[in-house]
């Protein structure tokens, strides 16, 4: 297998048929505690992607060294310190997205699609696939993130894109102001729980829809389960 | 191949593990050290301009000469303030004599959680403005206090013990001068006590705010 349909693999597994989120379920907590706009959902999408490539790398590149009896307290120590190594350069850079996604941050480190991609993948391949591993995990729960934020956002407050600034600089920005206000469920944590099962169901009856074609070659398409 | 590598592992003697644990321990640290050493004077010059900036909309346009981190008086706990926990006080001085003292107090019976509040009150104890600071209340109906939801806060803007006086600090509907907001008026109660009760002890504590040194007060206590 050439490095470059590895990479396309991976990157396949990440974003949809084993994604951290909607396959997986893993890290939901964070997932739906702040994915209240679509630039808070992506604020955590970018610290969760590089938190997962960097322990990605540091956990298969110290593979050879790692006995299995300590394994789980060396996972725990490179992924908390790069946990608070990105909390850090978040109050630096983007103190705003920093204050807003609060707790949310250091939790990460309890996020459990890390540890366990550190376990299952990075663990036993060479650093090059492991480091691809974690930033395809890493984009799949970002865009998760961000579909639910962007959802949510949308049904709950009338606007999207919302606290631009607090990323990218700027004064202080409403967002595009779409309505007026909007349904305040979608913002609640009920809001949460709905936007990630539609999610979930929106894949699976893509995957479905999909699957009928390869399977059906008398062209009948069977909707109903 | 997993299999020889838990035969190679027994074989190793205890110590390794812990001198690689230790290992990665070490560079754990040199790593989060770096990166604190990188951060620490942007997170300080962050957190400055967030202060100035959060304290700006309470100031009533007053021209302060101090630096406002280190006009802070800080109140512990047990303090006549409202709220449960240590209070912060910011004064001002300008042209050399007191002007303002900017409050942070909590008010404790919102509808869940404390409401934190920075309330200004000019030296003649009349308030410059009041703003939320930190609130857990309902979206969409106790959160509507927030100063960018609506323009509930602007009717604290210069009022004082005297005006109106002191039994019409309650909303209309229980025969004050407040108003209240609709489908809400547990919070709305909450920050007019609040308010209300850091004015009684700027009224009685002037002098004591201004003259404190920096983190005296608990001393004086």
């Amino acid at each position: 297998m050439t490095r470059q349909t590895d990479f396309k693999t991976r990157l396949r597994a990440g974003l949809w048929t084993v994604n951290p989120g909607l396959v997986q379920i893993l890290g939901i907590c964070p997932l739906l505690a702040v994915t209240t706009t679509l630039v808070n959902g992506l604020g955590l999408g970018i610290a969760t992607l590089f938190v997962l490539t960097f322990s990605n790398m540091l956990v298969s590149a110290t593979r050879h060294f790692i006995r299995p009896e300590i394994r789980i307290p060396m996972y725990v120590l490179i992924i908390s310190s790069l946990v608070t190594c990105i909390e850090l350069l978040f109050y630096a850079w983007f103190p705003g997205l920093g204050r807003t996604l609060g707790i949310f941050l250091p939790l990460i480190v309890t996020n459990c699609a890390i540890v366990a991609r550190a376990e299952v993948y990075a663990s036993k391949n060479p650093v090059g696939a492991s480091i691809m591993d974690g930033f395809s995990m890493g984009a799949g729960f970002a865009l998760l993130l961000c579909a639910l934020g962007a959802f949510r956002e949308l049904i709950g407050y009338g606007t999207i894109f919302s606290g631009f600034d607090m990323l990218f600089g700027g004064e202080p920005s409403p967002g595009i102001v779409l309505v007026d206000g909007g349904f305040l469920l979608a913002i609640l944590p009920p809001g949460a729980f709905i936007g990630l099962a539609l999610a979930i169901a929106a894949k699976n009856a893509i995957d479905r829809r999909r699957r009928v074609p390869h399977k059906g070659s008398t062209g009948v398409r069977v909707d109903a389960p | 191949m997993s299999n020889g590598n838990s035969k190679s592992a027994k074989k190793a003697p205890v110590w390794q593990g812990a001198f690689i644990l230790a290992a990665v321990a070490a560079f754990c640290t040199v790593l989060v050290a770096v990166t604190h050493s990188y951060t620490a004077p942007l997170i300080h010059a962050n957190e400055q301009a967030y202060l100035e900036q959060s304290l700006k909309p309470v100031l009533g346009g007053i021209e302060y000469e101090t630096e406002l981190s280190r006009s802070v008086l800080n109140v512990p706990i047990p303090h006549e303030l409202p709220g449960s926990e240590a209070a912060v006080i910011y004064r001002i001085y300008a042209d050399g004599m007191p002007a303002a003292a900017l409050f942070i107090v909590s008010a404790r019976d919102g509808f869940s959680g404390p409401i934190k509040l920075l309330i200004g009150v000019k030296i003649d104890g009349s308030i410059t403005a009041v703003r939320i600071l930190l609130h857990k209340e309902t979206p969409g109906l106790g959160d509507m206090i927030v100063s960018s939801k609506s323009d509930w806060l602007q009717q604290f803007e210069s009022t004082s013990l005297t005006s109106p006086i002191e039994a019409s600090w309650k909303i209309k509907r229980d025969g004050g001068e407040f108003d209240q907001l609709t489908g809400a008026s547990v919070t709305p109660r909450a920050v007019i006590k609040a308010v209300k009760e850091t004015l009684i002890y700027f009224d009685s504590n002037r002098d004591f705010v201004f003259s404190a040194i920096e983190n005296v007060a608990e001393e004086l206590e």
